[in-house]
């Protein structure tokens, strides 16, 4: 064996001397013919038990009822735990008889295999290296650059088509990300039947989960006007809290003086954290906390982050009534909802 | 086995009849004519695999791999990868007739109208936890034992790449159902994503075919989740396995083990049963939890609304550790020519959880280059034999632990009663702090543990008897330890601390790495420096030679029994008594 020339490390006989491997000690099994007949009984047992289960998942399969009116056991569904218990039991059965038989039947003679570096020989490495020289000569790579550097350059440029084919992906983000179904008029109206709200309909503290009118319009076939993906996909931005504070706690930021409606505010219902739907509300300190991350928002103070890893305050939607006496926007959102993305500009707070 | 060569069996208790000749005779000829069986077979059929708990949990990770990919296979003859709205009408009462995407509704299909189609689903989510689950831990065992070191480090590798495939693959699985929770998932992912300098919002767009949510990511994350990442994990398992095949696996020094040989059962038939064996016992095991333990119940959930949300939204636990991040991370923004850069996102979600993964498939190379060791290694090393390293992977698993509570820091303040901002405060300097902590306090443990073990290898070990001797003092018996423990203890390598050749060469002229060795040096000192070493030959002796002036005074007790048992009859004690001559 060429062990000794490769640098395996050595456990010398540093301080105690290697005693060798102990005596096989045999097994009860081994030298007591009972012990022996248990155990084969044991696991043509465990096998013949792993049989009857299999059958027992194949009654429960018909028996349980799955669907309107399914079977129950213990308050749970039947069929799903006959079959998990059956299906289970069966296999570990199997497992166990299996493992019983190597343990307890099975010679246990432990033997020793010898290892061998790693590292392919001296010898092996020299004539890898000269086929590969030889290789590399008869194919004349290296004698002729010119062949070489254009096969790389061929290949090479097979990269571009392989990313230019994947544009398609997706449209480009144009300025999708910052603009709103929002817009001068809209009602804001509840999340859930799209009813229109005044400010009478609110008391103080309240908040509402409301959406833009548009939502719940429909056409004159009596279809929604907006439907399906582009729904969720307009919600996911247009999506509004609004709540009513005693307009004397509310601090409006230069310009933003007129934007609510008798201590009525607006603010957009995504974190502007990485995007979830805001909606825990602390009515006394106007909190308003994001359930994904932790991060609050002070609505008296225009949805200032008081807490928690968003760095942007919420941006808030400016109000007002219409004629007939309902809360409106009176513009789109005048900065992007939701998370920050690297092209988005700079919206200070005044 | 039976033999068809007209030998009867031996062993039996009736006589032996002639067997017809067997059929598997030709077939195995017929196969091996155009395979060439036989030479692989020989080589590998009768392979030595050691034994030991340890070297069993990845075998729970591979088999639980096995366990996914047939109850995904089953779950995917029901599930539609389908953004499209459809108005519910199954079985579950309470969202019948709401709208909803085809993924939802076929997975509350599969739990509700499909027999046997909920214990798969939750089979497959229970076999995704325990798959991660295991291959981490198997990845400690494999660090706290050294079994990374040359020439295993690649597949060390190899591992951490699964790891991390797993991890996604995790992701996008559960993303799936496309259920109120997973659709968060989902939607956090999409700010993750936009947080990136300059290329961010447009890997959003493309990976969404255009704005959030769209309704091409559930078709796209499935051919990820069913074909592309499985692709790899597969291959990379393949490569995994055949290189544990070709290093042989390592094992723990003992007598007769050495760095030479592997010692223990053949492959087939003791580890092949006990393997096997095995796979029916996760497979069984992952079976009795998708029967009797919810996991993942979709329709508790709802189908997925941009504009709603649950309190306590958690991704599971695999991903828990980088939203800890995310939830300590304070809100830092830079805003500069026109453009944002979102640190409070990008650090802790996109960085972080890079460099740790760097960090973890480096590890080995670190290590061998601080210590200079360029030896093959296949004896294991215990924990306490290699205190830094051991003390630093303890460091990594505390960070990791601190992010992974970060990660349910409003569940702790809604069951412990505490303030979710203090502990937000409290895990902003813990997961700094926290690590140090752990590291300096495992180091110092496993060398106290490795003083102990030398102490036991000189004076032997507390035989709890104690000695009363003429002057009325009393002492406690120590015995030595048996030669097979003895020899155990000591069959590890004597730590070398790396010493740099000298700063100039023969012309006086400075070597150009010295710089770097001189740094190599004081890293090796600190990671072997305060190491307890082995006893010698020489302190052994002397050790002995001390116990013998030591226990003079027990010499009248020379001969008589000491552990009690010759008055109350428990056992015979002839062979037990006691003696100063070691």
């Amino acid at each position: 064996m060429s062990v000794d020339k490769h640098e395996l490390s050595t456990t010398e006989t540093d301080p105690i001397a290697d005693p060798g491997l102990p005596e096989h000690e045999p097994r009860p099994t081994d030298v007591d013919d009972r012990a022996e007949k248990r155990a084969e009984r044991q696991v043509a047992s465990l096998f013949g038990l792993s049989t009857v289960f299999t059958l027992l998942f194949c009654v429960s399969y018909f028996v349980f009822k799955v669907g309107h009116h399914p079977s129950v056991i213990w308050g749970f569904g039947a069929s799903n735990v006959a079959l998990g218990l059956c299906l289970g039991l069966a296999l570990l059965c199997i497992g166990i008889g299996t493992i019983q038989w190597a343990r307890k039947l099975m010679a246990d003679h432990e033997i020793v295999e010898y290892r061998h570096p790693a590292a392919s020989s001296e010898e092996d490495r020299r004539a890898a290296l000269e086929a590969l020289a030889l290789g590399s000569e008869e194919s004349g790579i290296a004698r002729r650059p010119l062949i070489r550097n254009s096969l790389l350059g061929a290949v090479a440029a097979l990269g571009l088509p392989a990313i230019i084919a994947l544009r398609d992906l997706g449209p480009l983000p144009g300025d999708k990300l910052t603009r709103t179904v929002w817009k001068k008029g809209m009602r804001v109206v509840q999340d859930v039947d799209g009813t229109p709200i005044k400010p009478a309909d609110m008391e103080i503290g309240q908040l509402v989960n409301a959406e833009p009118a548009l939502f719940f319009e429909t056409n004159d076939h009596g279809e929604p006007v907006i439907e399906g993906v582009k729904l969720q996909t307009e919600k996911a931005k247009a999506a509004v809290i609004m709540v009513k504070m005693q307009p004397d706690d509310i601090k409006p930021a230069k310009g933003r003086e007129n934007w609510g409606v008798d201590g009525i505010l607006c603010y957009s219902k995504i974190c502007t954290h990485v995007g979830c739907p805001i909606s825990l509300w602390e009515q006394q300190t106007h909190h308003l906390l994001c359930p994904c991350h932790q991060s609050t928002f002070d609505l008296a103070d225009n949805g200032r982050v008081i807490f928690g890893p968003a760095a942007r305050h919420l941006p808030q939607l400016p109000l007002a009534v219409d004629a007939e006496g309902y809360l409106v926007a009176t513009s789109d959102f005048t900065e992007p909802v939701g998370p920050s993305f690297w092209e988005r500009d700079n919206y200070e707070l005044k | 086995m039976s033999s068809s060569n007209g030998v009867a069996p031996t062993n039996g208790t009736r006589p032996a009849k002639a067997h017809k000749p067997s059929k598997a005779g030709p077939a195995a000829t017929w196969a091996d004519d155009r395979l060439g069986l036989a030479s692989m077979a020989k080589k590998n059929l009768r392979k030595v695999f050691p034994d030991h708990w340890s070297f069993m949990l990845g075998e729970i990770a591979l088999w639980s791999f096995v366990v996914l990919l047939l109850t995904g296979v089953f779950l995917t003859l029901w599930f539609r990868p389908s953004m499209v709205e459809v108005v519910y009408d199954g079985s579950y009462d309470q969202l019948r007739g709401i709208h909803m995407s085809e993924a939802y509704a076929s997975s509350l299909n599969i739990s509700f109208d499909v027999r046997a189609g909920l214990l798969m689903r939750q089979m497959h989510h229970w076999a995704a936890m325990v798959f991660v689950a295991s291959m981490m831990i198997h990845l400690l065992r494999v660090f706290f034992t050294g079994a990374f070191r040359k020439p295993r480090e690649l597949n060390w590798v190899i591992g951490s790449l699964l790891l991390l495939l797993g991890t996604l693959e995790g992701f996008t699985g559960y993303s799936l159902p496309d259920d109120l929770l997973s659709g968060t998932g989902i939607r956090a992912a999409d700010g993750f994503m936009k947080s990136m300098p300059v290329v961010g919002t447009y890997m959003s767009f493309f990976l969404f075919g255009g704005e959030f949510p769209g309704d091409s990511i559930i078709p796209r994350l499935y051919t990820v989740h069913v074909l592309l990442i499985p692709g790899l994990l597969l291959a990379l398992i393949a490569a995994h396995m055949l290189l544990l095949v070709y290093h042989k696996h390592t094992q723990w020094p003992g007598p007769g083990r050495t760095e030479q040989n592997v010692v223990g059962f053949p492959m087939l038939p003791v580890y092949a049963a006990k393997a096997g064996g095995f796979f029916f016992v996760v497979f069984g095991t992952l079976a009795l939890m998708g029967g009797l333990m919810s996991i993942n119940p979709v329709w508790r959930f709802g189908p997925y609304n941009p504009a709603e949300v649950t309190a306590g939204s958690q991704p599971d636990w695999y991903m828990g550790w980088p939203d800890g991040a995310l939830r300590i991370m304070p809100g830092l923004e830079t805003h500069i020519w026109g453009v944002t850069l979102s640190w409070n996102v990008f650090l802790p979600i996109i960085v972080l959880p890079g460099l740790m993964f760097t960090i973890l498939m480096m590890l080995p190379f670190i290590e061998a280059w601080i210590t200079g060791d360029k030896r093959e290694h296949h004896l294991l090393q215990r924990p306490r034999n290699a205190p830094t390293r051991t003390a630093l992977m303890v460091a990594l698993m505390t960070f990791y632990g601190l992010m992974w509570a970060a990660g349910g820091n409003d569940i702790i303040a809604l069951k412990m009663r505490l303030s979710i901002n203090q502990i937000t405060y409290f895990m902003r300097a813990a997961v700094f702090v926290g690590p140090v902590i752990a590291f300096l306090i495992t180091r110092r443990w496993c060398i106290s543990l490795q003083r102990h073990d030398k102490e036991v290898l000189l004076h032997g070990y507390e035989s709890g008897v104690i000695m009363r001797d003429a002057q009325g003092g009393y002492s406690e018996k120590h015995l030595p330890l048996p030669l097979d423990r003895a020899y155990t203890l000591t069959a590890r390598d004597r730590d070398e601390v790396f010493v740099p050749e000298t700063a100039v060469d023969g012309n006086g002229v400075p070597s150009p790495s010295n710089r770097k060795d001189r740094l190599r040096a004081k890293l090796s000192a600190y990671w072997y420096g305060s190491n307890i070493q082995k006893p010698t030959l020489a302190e052994l002796e002397e050790s002995h030679h001390h116990t013998e002036i030591d226990v003079a005074h027990e010499a009248p007790l020379e001969g008589h029994a000491a552990d009690g048992h010759q008055f109350d009859g428990r056992h015979d004690v002839s062979g037990e008594e006691l003696s100063t001559k070691h």
